[in-house]
């Protein structure tokens, strides 16, 4: 029998590797951590300074983000929750999204309102809020649901009209490279600049739909032109902007601010 | 050839990892639509193996036999965490489409295949450079499908724009299969035919031959 083959030195040799390879993935991974939760955070800033067209090369990310609000809103009030401290709101995956698993800070959604497949919507939403001379002048909003392989997460942009889209950036998803992914295209997303979410009557109308935009179409400023070849994902993006927008997602919160921006104009007036 | 020479030099095309034994084309097909991930993640895969094999042959004498392919998972499986914590803290756009393939590295053949049929019979030096050669092989056929994909895929190369995609207002139509994993399978098999009419050595003897009559030679053959 060969002298390595024994008990003792069989368990010697597994705790010993055990032990040396626990404390050096341990090590590194406490060691990484800071730099890792840095990298993720500015891709997120970077991601909702974009969708709000305040991406510049000239300043830094951090010095750009400093300008941005950070406030934690109620959805199921409309208020704000300043019990709530924006900066630890964070969830540990993307925007509170764990919050929507505890049954405490979420609602179950049934299946004819639950268009976008979030199964849970979490009660309370960090939002973004860009004020210029104490205007509010984009309010970002964090927005999930299902494409075809995967949930996209990302943050859609609003003037203080409260319906002219700034834009829509995702910073996260699964979609197929050169079909669903095209989210990502910057030409693609150039588009949504100016489209109006509401008709005068107060309905959703925005929407991805298929194939392209008729530029004599009244309908156009609701409309953005279908990602060629990814049905599915054009329809989940459609999906979740309905959701988001709607009365279990932001509208409770949007109909409380426009309310406040216009009691605010009249003492200005 | 020198010793070492021959060994970091002979799985590039005589003996490729991917094209002759047909191993590890998992990630092949997975991460190659793109090249600049795919140079990652070849990176990923060489620090992986090389390492992997120096490791296993520095301790080879002290493994105990029944246990060494845990010993030498548990050693991939280390490497592959911190190439992966690494990438994160360093490249996180990057790290955010290949994360879940580079953490696959531990189920790939290659790496494996190194360690025990190489690593496990050789010095530190030879394994390290056998490590290499087998990464270098592997990243050869991934920086080859990637260019060939992200070049008619999306027309552009390391995302740097060549051919004017019509979605941008130009006039290149991408090639939708190419963007799918499916089109790896293609041009992998069409590398092999490439490699193998250059090198026919390489051909493999058909593991089965339909014989003419076969019955009937026997019987003649033992009316004989």
């Amino acid at each position: 029998m060969n002298k390595n083959d024994t008990l003792v030195k069989t368990l010697f040799v597994g705790i010993s590797l055990c032990l040396v390879c626990s404390v050096i993935i341990s090590s590194a991974a406490v060691g990484l951590r800071d730099q890792q939760k840095y990298l993720k955070q500015k891709d997120q800033q970077s991601k909702i300074l974009s969708s709000a067209g305040l991406l510049t090369n000239q300043k830094s990310i951090e010095e750009l983000f400093s300008a941005i609000e950070e406030r934690v809103i109620n959805l199921d009030t409309g208020e704000y929750e300043d019990s709530l401290d924006p900066k630890s709101f964070d969830g540990k995956k993307f925007e509170a999204e764990d919050y929507s698993r505890d049954p405490l800070t979420s609602i179950k959604l049934t299946t004819d309102v639950d268009i976008s497949s979030l199964k849970r919507r979490e009660n309370f939403k960090k939002i973004y809020i860009y004020k210029e001379e104490n205007e509010i002048k984009a309010i970002i909003l964090p927005v999930r649901g299902l494409g075809l392989w995967g949930t996209l997460y990302g943050y859609l942009a609003i003037e203080s009209d409260l319906n002219t889209i700034i834009g829509l950036e995702y910073f996260s998803h699964k979609e197929t490279p050169g079909l669903g992914a095209e989210v990502d295209n910057p030409r693609w997303k150039s588009q949504w600049k100016g489209k109006n979410i509401y008709s005068s009557a107060g309905e959703i109308k925005i929407e991805v739909i298929k194939g392209l935009v008729e530029p004599e179409s009244p309908e156009k400023k609701y409309q953005v032109d279908g990602l060629s070849g990814a049905t599915v994902t054009s329809r989940g993006v459609s999906n979740m902007l309905s959701f988001w927008l709607g009365e279990l997602g932001y509208a409770k919160f949007l109909n409380r601010l426009k309310e406040e921006i216009e009691r605010k104009e009249s003492l200005n007036v | 050839m020198s010793k070492s020479r021959e060994i970091l030099l002979n799985p590039i095309f005589n003996d490729n990892p991917i094209a002759l034994q047909i191993l590890g084309i998992c990630s092949a097909l997975a991460v190659t639509t793109n090249l600049y991930p795919t140079l990652l993640m070849c990176i990923a895969l060489t620090a992986v193996i090389c390492l992997s094999n120096l490791i296993v042959s520095v301790i080879r004498n002290q493994i105990p036999t029944n246990v060494r392919m845990i010993v030498q998972i548990t050693i991939i499986a280390s490497l592959v965490v911190l190439v992966d914590e690494l990438l994160k803290a360093y490249d996180y756009e990057t790290s955010k489409t290949i994360g879940v393939f580079v953490a696959l590295i531990v189920t790939n053949c290659i790496v494996m295949g190194r360690a025990e049929a190489f690593a496990m019979q050789n010095g530190p030096w030879l394994s390290f450079l056998d490590g290499l050669g087998n990464g270098l092989g592997y990243s050869l056929i991934l920086i080859v499908v990637a260019t060939i994909r992200e070049f008619l895929g999306s027309g552009s190369l390391f995302g740097y724009e060549i051919l004017v995609l019509t979605q941008n207002g130009g006039w290149y139509l991408g090639n939708n299969y190419m963007v799918l994993s499916s089109s790896s399978f293609l041009i992998i098999g069409l590398f092999i035919w490439l490699l193998r009419s250059w090198k026919t050595e390489q051909i493999e003897e058909p593991e089965y031959k339909v014989a003419r009559n076969n019955l009937e030679t026997k019987e003649a053959g033992t009316r004989v």
